[in-house]
Formats: C-alpha cells, sequence, structure tokens
C-alpha cells in the first residue's frame, strides 16, 4: 500500500463517524426538532460501545450498545423537549455537558484497553482495481452502511410517504397538527434516530478509528456533525460530501503535523474548526441566509387543544 | 333541499349540547346543530362567537368538553383530524394548513390517509380539477400560489376523500370578490352532487347568495335558526351583535390639508424568500383624512408597512417624507419622533410582547417618551401610560397590569391602537385594524382612526376588509403585486371596481369575467 | 395515553424559586441512586459533597475562589441568554481573556514596571474576551452565520492558541521544559482580598457585576431591550431596537466578563499561564446561568451551589475514589432538571388517556 493510498483510506475513516452522526442529526432536524446534544450522545456511544465490546470481548455486542446508549440520551433529550416543551437549544446543551460527565464515569474502568482492527469487508475482483480498488471496495463494514444510508435517509425522505410526513411536521408542525399528523409520535422516532445514529458514530471512533477510550474523545466532531447538516442544507447528499471535505481537512493536517513542515502543531490542529467556520461563512456568503432550514426548527410545539 | 335526501329524512350530522372551556371561557355552551344531507348550511357569527372552536371540535382537532356528535344518527367520537377524515369529513381552514416549502402534489398526497402515491395524487388532481374548475399545477411549491390558488389546494384535499360534508372556515376572507363567486359555483355543484357543506362566515351578503338555512351563535350559544333569505340584513346582524349596530360617525367637516405623507417612486425587493417586491409606488396622505389600502393578502401589504414604518429602509431619504421631513432612510424610532406612529397587522409578538404586562409593553412604542430617562425606564410613568390607554379605549383587562396575552383580541387591539393614538401622532399608519376583533372592539376602533384624521392627523389603513374601507376610508387605493393603483376618492369606487384592481386586470382589459 | 401542554395563565415568583429547589432536590437524587449504582452509599456522598466543605473554614474560602470566575461568566451569558442569543464560546473568551492579559504580565517580566500593570492588565483581559466574542457577534450581524456553532469552535482555537504560546514562544526558559510560563511578577498579581486568605479581588468584580446587572436588566431601556429581543423578536424591531446592535452588545458585555474572569483567575489564583487554565469553567457557567434564572442574584447562588460541586467532587475523588466525571454528569443532570422544571412553570402538564381526558 503506499502512503498516498493509506492517505487515502484514512480520510474515508476519518469521515465515516462524521457522516454518520450528521445523517442521525439531519433526520432530527428535518421533523424540526433542533438537538445540539450530538456530541454528548456520541460520546457516550463511544464510552458504551468500548466497555460493552472489551466486556464481552464482541465488536457487535458494542455497536449495539453504542446505539442503545445514543438512542437512550435522545430519549431523554426528547421527553425534555417534546413532554415539557423545554427550550431545545437549552437542553441540547445539557445532552453535552450529561454525556461528556456520564460518558467518563462509565469510561473509567476501560482507559488503557485496547480492541484488535475490525477486519475489512473486502470485495473481491474490485478491490483489487489500482487505487481507487482498495479505496472502495476493501473497507469495514461501517463504511459501507454509511453510504448505504446517506442512499436510504434520501430515498426515505424523498420517496416514502412517511417521509413525507416527516419533512411537513419539520416545515409547518401547526398545519401538521391542523391535518391530524402525529408531530410528536414521528420527531420522538426522529430524535431517537438522531441519537442510534449519533451512537453508532461514537462506537465506530472507539472500536473502528482509535480502538482505545479516553475521556472527551470525540473532540468537538458532535458539534461538527451539527455543522455538517447546515453546510449541506439538510440534503443527505451533500451531507455526504461535507463528511468527507472534514474527514479529509482532519487527516491532511494530522499528516502535515507528522511531516513537520515548521508549521506550529496546533495551527494544524485548529484546521478542522476554522474550516467550519469557513465553510459555514460562505455558505451565509452565498445564501444569505440558511436554505433549506426546515421551517419550524428549534420552535417549541405546543397544540393547542 | 335538494332532491337526493335519503327518504328517511336523517339529518347527516347533529351536533348536541357540545360545550368547550378554556379556563374561565366558555367558548362554545351546549350547542345543538344539524346539518342535512346535500344542504349548503350557515354558520354566522361575529369573530369570538366561538364558530371556529365549533368546528374544530367537528373536525377533531379539539376535544369538546361536553356533548355529543352524531353521524347518521349513530354517536361517534371524533378524536383526530385523521378519523374525520375516515368518517367522511373534510375541513379547508381558514388559515391554510399548508407547507410552503412542498409541492402542491406533495402537499395534497401529505393529508390524505391510506396509500396515495404521488403520481396517483397527480392524476386525480388533473380529474377533480377538471370536473371543478379548480385549476392547479401538481409541482409548483406552494409559495409561489395565490391565496386563491391555495385555497383550491385545501379543497382539492378534501374532494379525493369523497367527503359527505366539507367544511369551510370563512373561506372568502383570502378571496377577491370574483374568486369568492367563483368558489361559490363550485360549491353549488358539490351541493347538487349530495354533499353536505357547513360554511362559517361572518359576511352577511354571501351567506343569503349560498345558504336557506343558517345557524347564528354569540357568546358560543346558538341564538337563532332562520332561513337567511327571508329574515332582513338588519334582522341577522342584530342577532350575531347582540344589540343594534350603530354606524361610524364621519359626519364631521372633512378638510384635508396639506400632505403628512408623501411617498414617491417606493420600489423594494423582496425582504424574505418568498415575499413580494414593491414596484413603484406613489401614496400621499394629507392631515384629515384616512387613506385605505384595500388588497388581497399577500400581494405587499406587510412589506408596504414594512417600508413606510421603517422597520425596512429605503434606499433614498425622499422617497418617504413624513410631515415634509425626507424619513426614507430613517428607522421606525426616528420616524416616531417626526410625529409618525405604527400598528403592525400582528397583535401577538410584533405590536405587542405576550409575555409582557402592558405597561412594558407602553414602552415598545413610548420608548424615547416621558417614560424614560437618560437610559432608564420610569416604570411608574409607564403603568400611567397603559393605565391612560386602558380608561380612554376601553380596554377590559383582568386586574392590575395583566400580560398582553390575557387580554381578547379585541381588547389587545384596543389597547394597542391606543397607545399609538395616545401619542397624538400626526400620521398614523394601520395594519389590518379590526383583524380577528368582535364587532364592538371593531367599531371602536373605525371610531377612533375617524376621529382622529377629524382632528387633523393622517390616516392610513392598510385592510383586506373591504367593508371596512368603505366605512372608514376618504381615498382609497387597491394594491396588487407590490403595485399600488391610483388613489381615488372613497365616492368613486365599486366593488367590482376593487375586484378588479385586486385582480390586476383593471387596465389590462376592464373585462369582467377575471377568471 | 399522551401529553397535554397548557400555558399558565400565571406563574408566580415564589412557584419559579420552588421549581429551582424541586430541580436541584431531583438532581440530587438521581445523582444519588448512580452512586448507589456504583457501589458507594449515596449518605456518605452527600455528606463529602455537600456538608463537609460547608463545614470547614478552609472550603469555604475554596468555594467563593472557584464560584468567582462562573459567577463572572454565567452574568455574562445572561446578557445574550435574555436576549435568545447563544454564546456558548465562554470558555474561549475566558482562555483569549487570560491570554491577552497574560502577555502585558509576561512583557513586565522583571522590569519595576510598576502598579499600572495590573489594572492594564484586566483591561486587556476583558478586551481579548469582548474581542473573541465579538467574532461570532460580528459573523452573525454581518454575514447571518449561526452563533452557536462558531462561538463553540472558537473555543477550541482559543485552547490551541494558549497551548501554543506556553509550550512555545511564552515558555519559561528555566522550567524544565515543562509546558508553562515564568510566575507572575506581585506587580501583575491579584492579590487576596485578606492577607493570608485565598480570596482574591475577581470576587470583588463579580459582585460589583451582579450589582450592575441587576440594575440594567431591571431598571434600564437597555436591559428591557434584551427582554424584548429574547421574547418578541418582532417587536423589539418594531420597537426600533436594532437587532445587530444588540447582538454586538450582548457578545462583547459576555466576552468581557469571561474574559475578565480569565484574566483573574490567572493572575489571581494560577499565577502564571499553563495549558490548561480552566477546569470547564466557560460550560458550566452556561448551567449556572440556567440555574439562577438569568437573573443576576440566582446567579450568584447558583455559582455557589455549583462551586460546592467542583469541590465535593474533588474531596470525593479522594475519600470515596468517585471520579471527577462524576461532577459534570451531576452537572448535566441538574441542567436537565432545571429546564424540565422551568417547563413546568410556564406550562401545566397533563397526561390524559385517549376519550377519558377532557
Amino acid at each position: 500500500m503506499t502512503t498516498f493510498e493509506a492517505i487515502l483510506l484514512t480520510i474515508v475513516t476519518a469521515s465515516t463517524p462524521l457522516l454518520i452522526a450528521a445523517l442521525g442529526e439531519l433526520v432530527t432536524e428535518r421533523s424540526g426538532v433542533l438537538n445540539l446534544g450530538v456530541e454528548g450522545m456520541m460520546v457516550m456511544g463511544a464510552a458504551c460501545s468500548f466497555a460493552a465490546a472489551v466486556t464481552f470481548d464482541s465488536t457487535l455486542l458494542g455497536v449495539a450498545a453504542g446505539m442503545l446508549a445514543g438512542a437512550l440520551m435522545a430519549a431523554l433529550f426528547a421527553l425534555l423537549v417534546l413532554g415539557f416543551a423545554a427550550n431545545q437549544t437549552g437542553s441540547g446543551l445539557a445532552l453535552t455537558i450529561l454525556g461528556l460527565g456520564l460518558s467518563g464515569l462509565i469510561g473509567a474502568p476501560f482507559v488503557g484497553a485496547r480492541r484488535d482492527p475490525v477486519a475489512p469487508v473486502d470485495i473481491p475482483g474490485l478491490s483489487d482495481i489500482p487505487i481507487i480498488g482498495r479505496l472502495f471496495f476493501e473497507q469495514d463494514l461501517f463504511v459501507y452502511a454509511s453510504i448505504l444510508l446517506t442512499v436510504l435517509v434520501g430515498l426515505y425522505l424523498m420517496r416514502t410517504r412517511s417521509g413525507l410526513t416527516l419533512r411537513s411536521i419539520g416545515e409547518n408542525h401547526t398545519s401538521a397538527n391542523a391535518l391530524g399528523l402525529p408531530v410528536w409520535r414521528v420527531r420522538f422516532w426522529a430524535i431517537l434516530f438522531g441519537g442510534a445514529c449519533a451512537g453508532l458514530a461514537g462506537a465506530y471512533l472507539a472500536l473502528v478509528y482509535t480502538r482505545f477510550w479516553s475521556p472527551g474523545m470525540t473532540a468537538g466532531r458532535g458539534w461538527i456533525a451539527l455543522a455538517l447538516v447546515v453546510f449541506a442544507a439538510w440534503r443527505p447528499g451533500w451531507v455526504l460530501v461535507g463528511a468527507y471535505i472534514f474527514g479529509a481537512a482532519t487527516v491532511l493536517q494530522l499528516h502535515a503535523q507528522a511531516a513537520q513542515f515548521g508549521v506550529p502543531s496546533q495551527v494544524l490542529s485548529a484546521v478542522p474548526y476554522l474550516a467550519t467556520i469557513i465553510a459555514l461563512l460562505l455558505l451565509s456568503i452565498r445564501h444569505g441566509r440558511a436554505i433549506g432550514a426546515p421551517g419550524s426548527l428549534g420552535v417549541p410545539f405546543v397544540p393547542d387543544r | 333541499m335538494k332532491a337526493d335526501v335519503p327518504p328517511s329524512g336523517q339529518p347527516l350530522v347533529e351536533l348536541k349540547g357540545i360545550s368547550k372551556r378554556y379556563g374561565d371561557l366558555l367558548a362554545n355552551d351546549g350547542i345543538n346543530l344539524s346539518i342535512e344531507p346535500g344542504e349548503i348550511h350557515a354558520l354566522l357569527g361575529e369573530n369570538g362567537a366561538g364558530k371556529s372552536t365549533l368546528v374544530k371540535i367537528l373536525y377533531g382537532v379539539i376535544e369538546p368538553s361536553a356533548g355529543e356528535i352524531r353521524l347518521e344518527g349513530r354517536p361517534v367520537t371524533i378524536g383526530s383530524p385523521v378519523e374525520a377524515r375516515a368518517l367522511g369529513l373534510g375541513m379547508v381552514f381558514q388559515h391554510f394548513s399548508l407547507f410552503d416549502e412542498l409541492t402542491v402534489a406533495e402537499n395534497i398526497a401529505v393529508a390524505l390517509s391510506g396509500d396515495w402515491s404521488l403520481s396517483t395524487v397527480r392524476e386525480k388532481l388533473g380529474e377533480i380539477s377538471g370536473t371543478y374548475g379548480l385549476a392547479l399545477d401538481a409541482d409548483r411549491a406552494i409559495w409561489t400560489l395565490s391565496a386563491g390558488e391555495r385555497q383550491r389546494i385545501e379543497i382539492v384535499r378534501c374532494l379525493l376523500q369523497n367527503p359527505r360534508l366539507l367544511i369551510l372556515d370563512e373561506p372568502t376572507s383570502v378571496l377577491t370578490p370574483q374568486e369568492a363567486e367563483h368558489l361559490f359555483t363550485t360549491l353549488d355543484r358539490l351541493s347538487a352532487e349530495g354533499c353536505s357543506i357547513l360554511y362559517i362566515s361572518h359576511k352577511l351578503e354571501e351567506v343569503r347568495r349560498l345558504c336557506r338555512r343558517a345557524t347564528i351563535l354569540r357568546g358560543g350559544r346558538v341564538v337563532a335558526t332562520i332561513d337567511p333569505r327571508a329574515s332582513s340584513a338588519r334582522e341577522i346582524a342584530a342577532l350575531m351583535v347582540g344589540n343594534a349596530v350603530g354606524d361610524i360617525r364621519t359626519d364631521a367637516p372633512h378638510h384635508p390639508q396639506g400632505e403628512t405623507l408623501r411617498v414617491s417612486n417606493l420600489t423594494m425587493p423582496p425582504a424574505g424568500l418568498h415575499g413580494q417586491a414593491l414596484r413603484d409606488i406613489n401614496l400621499a396622505a394629507r392631515a384629515g383624512e384616512v387613506v385605505g389600502i384595500a388588497g388581497v393578502a399577500g400581494n405587499g401589504q406587510s412589506e408596504l408597512f414594512a417600508a413606510l414604518s421603517g422597520e425596512r429602509l429605503a434606499d433614498h431619504a425622499e422617497t418617504i417624507a413624513i410631515n415634509g421631513k425626507p424619513s426614507g432612510t430613517m428607522g421606525i424610532d426616528a420616524r416616531r419622533r417626526v410625529g409618525a406612529a405604527f400598528v403592525p397587522e400582528e397583535r401577538l409578538g410584533h405590536s405587542a410582547a405576550p409575555t409582557h404586562s402592558l405597561s412594558e409593553n407602553t414602552l415598545i412604542s413610548h420608548a424615547s417618551t416621558e417614560v424614560s430617562r437618560s437610559g432608564f425606564i420610569l416604570m411608574n410613568a409607564a403603568k400611567r401610560v397603559a393605565r391612560s390607554i386602558v380608561q380612554s379605549f376601553d380596554v377590559r383587562t383582568p386586574e392590575g397590569d395583566p400580560q398582553a396575552r390575557k387580554l381578547s383580541g379585541g381588547n389587545l387591539q384596543k389597547f394597542v391602537i391606543g397607545r399609538e393614538i395616545i401619542r397624538r401622532p400626526k400620521l398614523l399608519i394601520v395594519d389590518q385594524p379590526t383583524w380577528g376583533v368582535d364587532a364592538g372592539a371593531a367599531r371602536l376602533i373605525r371610531q377612533a382612526l375617524v376621529d382622529l384624521a377629524r382632528e387633523g392627523s393622517a390616516v392610513v389603513v392598510i385592510s383586506q376588509d373591504l367593508d371596512e374601507l368603505f366605512e372608514v376610508a376618504d381615498r382609497m387605493a387597491v394594491i396588487h403585486q407590490g403595485t399600488l393603483s391610483p388613489l381615488r376618492p372613497i365616492g368613486e369606487w365599486t366593488k367590482e371596481a376593487v375586484g378588479l384592481e385586486m385582480l390586476g386586470v383593471a387596465q389590462a382589459e376592464g373585462g369582467v369575467h377575471a377568471i | 395515553m399522551r401529553f397535554e401542554l397548557t400555558p399558565r395563565t400565571n406563574s408566580p415568583t415564589v412557584m419559579r424559586v420552588f421549581a429551582s429547589v424541586a430541580a436541584f432536590i431531583t438532581a440530587f437524587l438521581i445523582a444519588g441512586f448512580v452512586i448507589w449504582l456504583m457501589g458507594r452509599s449515596p449518605i456518605a456522598a452527600f455528606d463529602v459533597y455537600v456538608l463537609q466543605p460547608l463545614s470547614d473554614p478552609w472550603s469555604l474560602q475554596e468555594l467563593i475562589v472557584k464560584a468567582t470566575p462562573m459567577a463572572l461568566i454565567a452574568i455574562g451569558l445572561s446578557y445574550c441568554f435574555r436576549a435568545n442569543l447563544w454564546n456558548i464560546g465562554a470558555e474561549g473568551q475566558y482562555v483569549i481573556g487570560a491570554v491577552l492579559g497574560g502577555w502585558l504580565a509576561l512583557r513586565t517580566h522583571g522590569t519595576d514596571a510598576g502598579a499600572w500593570v495590573l489594572p492594564l492588565m484586566l483591561l486587556l483581559g476583558v478586551i481579548g474576551g469582548a474581542l473573541w466574542g465579538l467574532i461570532p457577534a460580528f459573523l452573525k450581524t454581518r454575514f447571518g452565520v449561526n452563533e452557536i456553532l462558531t462561538s463553540l469552535m472558537l473555543v477550541y482555537v482559543a485552547q490551541l492558541i494558549l497551548d501554543y504560546l506556553v509550550r512555545g514562544p511564552w515558555r519559561d526558559p528555566k522550567g524544565f521544559n515543562f509546558p508553562q510560563s515564568v510566575t507572575f511578577d506581585p506587580s501583575a498579581t491579584l492579590h487576596p482580598i485578606l492577607e493570608g486568605g485565598r480570596v482574591h479581588y475577581g470576587a470583588v468584580f463579580a459582585a460589583i457585576a451582579v450589582l450592575v446587572t441587576a440594575i440594567v436588566l431591571g431598571r434600564t431601556l437597555f436591559g428591557y431591550r434584551l427582554k424584548l429581543t429574547g421574547d418578541a423578536p418582532r417587536a423589539a424591531r418594531f420597537a426600533g431596537f436594532s437587532s445587530k446592535a444588540t447582538i454586538l452588545a450582548v457578545f462583547a458585555i459576555s466576552g468581557g466578563l469571561a474574559g475578565l474572569a480569565g484574566i483573574s483567575e490567572v493572575s489571581g489564583q494560577i499565577g502564571q499561564l499553563q495549558p490548561s487554565i480552566s477546569p470547564g469553567y466557560g460550560f458550566t457557567a452556561i448551567t449556572v446561568a440556567f440555574l439562577g434564572r438569568l437573573n443576576p442574584i440566582g446567579i450568584l447562588v447558583a455559582s455557589l451551589v455549583v462551586a460546592l460541586t467542583f469541590i465535593g467532587g474533588e474531596s470525593a475523588q479522594i475519600m470515596l475514589k468517585l471520579p471527577l466525571d462524576l461532577t459534570q454528569a451531576f452537572q448535566g443532570i441538574l441542567l436537565l432538571c432545571v429546564l424540565a422544571a422551568d417547563a413546568m412553570v410556564s406550562y401545566r402538564i397533563r397526561f390524559v388517556t385517549r376519550g377519558g381526558g377532557k
């Protein structure tokens, strides 16, 4: 494998958790709910998946535990913002603070443990194609799953009846309620889906990307996933593109640090964060406002009974 | 009634003793109502009489506190609009339940129960449009459509479910007179096919045009069920309002003097994604007169208001002159200081902060007057001003200094109008002054506007209610797609002429068959 | 079964205070349950977390020391949150305040610069924090960029700047290669209020901030402007309050106060610059601001309460071997409980079963 190929491979690995988490958040936001707790759900997913994977020596159980942890956190959020019509921004922040603390508790006994790499799934024949072969056809299952998920989310939103209902509720919950669409139920599942995705993204970080647990290991990826949704104008295809651009930025700065260009490592470490700000800025300059934002995004829903 | 009444003579829908309580307010009080098959039944009443509450109960949007609904003699519980539709009830809301960013076909599909694919919807849409003359383009996004077209979507949504009862809540409030006539034809045809229609309105004329039976609500109760064609307009009005309706006094001498407001060639791009641009608007209001701006909702009224109030600034100061001062580039507060006052359309959230007390709400437009000194609020002064508004404008409030949201629509509107008039402005600009306001408050507000003008101020009233403009305005113009028709004395306008201007066909052809 | 929310027509002050207390008790019960799950005695934990710090004079001083930066930051955040603007990057503004103020301390190190150093350092701290806070504000007013994401991203950037400086150009050459600056001169040190005590003058700044804010928010047009902007933004524009000016002002204020907290902590408490100068005060202050219901006095009380959890957390780590992360988890639970309680103050919540409801 050449260095170039290796870099491309790591880009895919770095992009996948961003993609998965952002897709989940995209569905949540399309239903009209802004969950700022992605970082918290993701880090919980990482801690729980790693703890379960080490305890039971099973990657599969680890992944399941990660998704469950994310979904449970999301359920807590749903209780607050749907049940109590609580402030969504505040609740999301609280979820992040809680997740960072709780994951530290759960992960504490597992600091220092390591997991073996997850074996890539080789698609015979295709993976022998030079350069792109290994890039596209010799990845771990999660990578394929994340691409499939992008397609499925896109198809679900634009081609199914249930997706239409979800978009309508996100667009205008008052109208949706007047038509008798189940605003609460749809939002509840959308929030849960977002949580499970964030949990899965966390699991991927802990079990595939780093293969160890360290407190706060998500390092702002949840927030970048949130930014990606805005950047993608709430469209799954653009989330894919955005996730890979950010993944590439992250990996390239790591390689640049290793290469020691004489640029302080901190400057390079700041690249993903600065890139997020610049991406949001460019988007706003081009469109003047958040294009494609669901009409009811972030607005608490209190029906007139 | 129509020919195809079932032999049993059983009513299609019967409401028995329906009540709905919101806290201390009894919005519906023991309402009985029956609708025959194929009948167009009117539900008449002033704003706040409980009409909307009643139909929302019938459609399953809200639950009644007490009472029974019978469908063909069978008691039914309607727990949600989905259940209502399954029972054959369809409803066209006053505020459309549409989704701006979705297409016409998507908007229709999402409201249908069962498995409707977009292609089936498209097909059916074509059929229905043809049969009832409801032209619609399936792939257009809602925000590009006019109010009339939006209403068609609502109607088509209902018709696709083959309803037995179609409920329409104030359907003509967003239509031009011609569009309204077109709607009536559609309704007549539906009724002839055996579909019952419950028609909610506060306009007598159209009820007499459409219905043989009308149930009149007042204060949440049924006061009478009558044949509207057999009763005089005055009788019906008296039943609706409770006591004889007074007319607005406009008899005071009217000697318009110099121009208080002059708008010259005002052009403005749309503010938001779906806004309306203003195109070359010219307008003048003289001291002592009321100028009316008519138009169907969404034709640039709120944009015009924003431009006149300074919530949006013009490019050149000279575009808008208030009291002779070029003010186009002044902010709203600066315009207030040169003698202008403003009342926007939306009460809760725009002219008033719902969760703030009335005295705090006074600060909103009085900030630079006696209620503050060097940046500090003089709360006692604000309370005094609020009290005097409450007294002078007959605002009925809960005790003390209540939050704005605790006032009824009519009382809050009296408060915000009073808040501006008490400042004795030289120019008052009001957007939809009596929208959703009960008859008594509407009368008081209109009188206050006329009185202010007669005392020497210029008043500009932007309104969708033509009757209101004919009542208060001295001169009037019509706004259509961001363009303003010439300003003419009220006597030179007829309703038909206004309707043609609303459709934008007045100069183009002068024809009558607009649609 | 489903929920039913009805807006309450009136929510008396008593109820608001009660809701805060109830939120607190609930959070304690949940935390106790978690501790029990971890196999420790919740009662012993309560003793270590709450009772012991409150009965020990040293801890009481420490309480004020820890509460000071949080109170300062949370007071600043209350300006933003009241106007419904979301500055969640106070941690970064705190760091930049410390960096800019610290720069002067390092520049004047070893000179006889005199008494003007400290005031100027504090001023630079305020300016640094305010400028860092103005970046997201400017991006929002000028280009419409979401302030939540940008202010947060700038936290990471600020921390990296500090990290670079103390590992690179500002590292103490005689510091055995530790990533830290030289110790500040006495002229650049914020002194204790009482000789030999631990509480430095930062506490006085916090007290002043509380008082001034109570007046500004309660009595001035500017305070009303923030409230109106937060509660009814269209009405605020209708009142003639420019939303851009409001955004810039509140971000400058909250950034400036966070910067003041940062430089006070560095010059009064730590005494030098190092890679980590905050245990997350900037984020915890968000909890403090909400727990204090965006009210200056409430924030003062809340900052002391949250400081207690920090101190308790440290002793629990030593005495009960409970991980420090428990403190952060508790703060998260506390914030969730406060938000839920807030909702219960604004809405009447009922569970209704289909058909059985009214």
